[in-house]
């Protein structure tokens, strides 16, 4: 099946022929399906950030290309512009960019600029503000009025306006508190689910990536260094800190009890999964 | 014992615009925060931990109750200057902290102000440097910097002031795990080894584990205060508060309810890998030798 989003042998070199010059891409091979979780993890400065930005066409390949649904993204104004809506794109602190009167008119934007009718616009203003757990009575009042948390949300809510089916967020949860955390996660699985939408999220919390998303896509140095299931990349954790990547807690006290010689699953991530195996060795049960 | 700061009865507000009441969010707090100390405020957003940490050095005044800090009253504002020379702070954001395009100049840009002499003020500067890790980049300019080595010169610029209490609120919230990592080892390396009083905001509870006492704060009260591996055990009533408890004590509470007798204040992953294995070993001696579990002698 044709991915909807892939890259292909993409590159990206910053600053080129200067002295900074630098590759955040190298040859990356990157593929996404429809209504697939993933999670990009990686060191600050392995290339997430460059890679997500060209699946919208913010910022376009020094060498290789993107294809959405099998089209070259970049090869016509047209082409661009279809990525720019189909692929949604929330920025780190995207609360930052919240700029309009009020609340409405903020998430009414991206869909303003798509051609719509207002009544389509206000079904789309109001379904994404919905999705995004934010009550109705808040749409009216001005988004500096917000908490973080609300504000965190109405950015969220302009993008998925748009109803993009390919939906990117960068780092969606970084400065909330856990319950702030919990609730955009759940937010997000939702528009997951319902709109059988692709997410790509990326991460730095591991225990986050593992308990969520289908496929981990490890990134270092411009490259893929790993891709797989949670239990696939977490069960090779020699390699993931030698890229200076950290292991769930979980993970880490597994490796911990394995090396004080007990035979637990060394890839389990999610603490139901380790206290199962745990109870099982209780119960002097062999490994299956 | 003598106190670094002391609170009493505080109460705060914020005026919200005319008309509108007033949202009260400390409800008359009592804390003593010990001289030397590594304390810990803990809290879910909006639970007043912030707007405490800005009432410790006179950025904020009480709308009703005192603040002391080494005694002296914040509501005097012949004092204020003193106050902030004496608790410094550390903000979330690196970015909004730094003022000059050389990292050096940054670091000595507090001091300065202070009308120092300047050999003073170069002494200052480099052991600040040398204390938080930066000393080799003192030349550099801040914003090419990452954020947890910019986080880093916010501390120093705070430690040139040889401050003897510094409140940092949630500094490692926009960072990644290095620089998160690195700021916290710098927090108590400061508080160690320099003996300056620590007060650390977060949300993050796995910042809390090396804190003498850690303060749990929910809507503008303090619900807990104790020990961070007394606190840890109260698992219900932390996630009740929406604060989300380390996996560790998570794994050894759920190991609890299926019948294990595991401390819940075995909260490093060594401490949590140490007491299972303990258990089980125990439990499989117990089964070979059909004896009732004892302690090995």
């Amino acid at each position: 099946m044709e991915p909807v989003i892939r890259t292909e042998n993409l590159s990206h070199v910053y600053s080129a022929g200067t002295p900074f010059q630098l590759t955040a891409l190298n040859e990356v091979n990157f593929e996404a399906h429809e209504g697939e979780f993933l999670a990009i993890i990686g060191h600050t400065g392995s290339g997430k950030s460059t890679l997500i930005q060209h699946l919208n066409a913010l910022i376009k390949p020094t060498s290789g290309a993107v294809y959405l649904d099998g089209q070259d993204i970049n090869a016509t104004k047209e082409s661009v512009r279809a990525a720019r809506f189909q692929v949604g794109l929330v920025f780190q602190y995207p609360e930052y960019q919240l700029f309009e009167e009020t609340v409405y008119k903020d998430i009414a934007f991206g869909p303003g600029n798509m051609k719509l009718s207002t009544a389509e616009i206000d079904e789309r203003v109001r379904e994404a503000a919905d999705f995004s757990g934010l009550s109705e009575e808040l749409l009216e009042k001005s988004p500096f009025e917000l908490s973080g948390g609300q504000k965190r949300r109405a950015a969220i809510a302009g993008v998925i306006a748009m109803r993009p089916r390919v939906l990117i967020l960068d780092e969606p949860m970084a400065g909330l508190d856990p319950g702030g955390c919990r609730e955009i996660m759940a937010n997000i699985r939702r528009y997951h689910r319902e709109k059988n939408a692709t997410v790509i999220m990326v991460t730095h919390d591991m225990s986050q990536a593992a308990r969520t998303a289908d496929r981990l896509v490890v990134m270092h140095k411009g490259t893929i260094a790993m891709t797989g299931t949670p239990a696939q990349v977490f069960s090779r954790s020699e390699a993931l800190t030698g890229m200076g990547l950290d292991l769930p807690d979980v993970t880490k006290i597994a490796l911990r009890l394995r090396e004080r010689g007990l035979d637990v699953d060394p890839s389990s991530y999610t603490i139901q999964q380790l206290r199962d195996e745990i109870l099982r060795l209780k119960g002097g049960e062999a490994r299956a | 014992m003598s106190s670094a700061i002391k609170t009493q009865d505080l109460v705060y507000f914020y005026r919200g615009a005319e008309g509108e009441t007033p949202q009260t969010v400390l409800k008359g707090i009592n804390l003593e925060i010990e001289e030397g100390s590594f304390v810990a405020v803990l809290g879910h957003n909006g639970s007043g931990k912030s707007t405490l940490a800005k009432l410790m050095n006179a950025v904020l005044l009480p709308e009703g109750g005192s603040v002391y800090a080494y005694g002296m009253d914040t509501a005097d504002e012949t004092l204020m200057l003193e106050i902030r020379r004496q608790v410094g702070m550390v903000f979330q954001n690196p970015d909004n902290q730094i003022v000059s395009n050389v990292v050096e100049e940054d670091v000595a840009f507090a001091p300065e102000n202070l009308g120092i002499p300047p050999e003073e003020i170069r002494k200052r500067v480099d052991g600040a440097l040398k204390a938080v890790g930066m000393y080799e980049f003192r030349k550099h300019a801040p914003h090419l910097l990452s954020g947890g080595q910019k986080q880093r010169i916010a501390i120093a610029g705070v430690l040139a002031m040889l401050p003897k209490c510094i409140v940092f609120d949630e500094p490692t919230a926009m960072l990644d795990p290095q620089g998160r990592s690195d700021v916290l080892r710098i927090i108590k390396k400061i508080n160690r080894e320099q003996g300056v009083t620590v007060v650390l905001i977060t949300h993050h509870m796995n910042e809390t584990i090396d804190a003498d006492r850690l303060i749990v704060m929910s809507d503008g009260a303090v619900v807990m205060d104790g020990a961070p591996r007394e606190v840890f055990t109260h698992v219900e009533e932390l996630d009740a508060l929406g604060l989300a408890v380390p996996e560790t004590t998570q794994l050894l509470y759920a190991l609890n309810q299926k019948g294990f007798d595991l401390p819940l204040s075995a909260i490093a992953v060594d401490e949590c890998a140490d007491a299972i294995c303990g258990a089980l070993n125990q439990r499989a001696l117990s089964r070979r030798t059909g004896n009732a579990p004892k302690s090995e002698d």
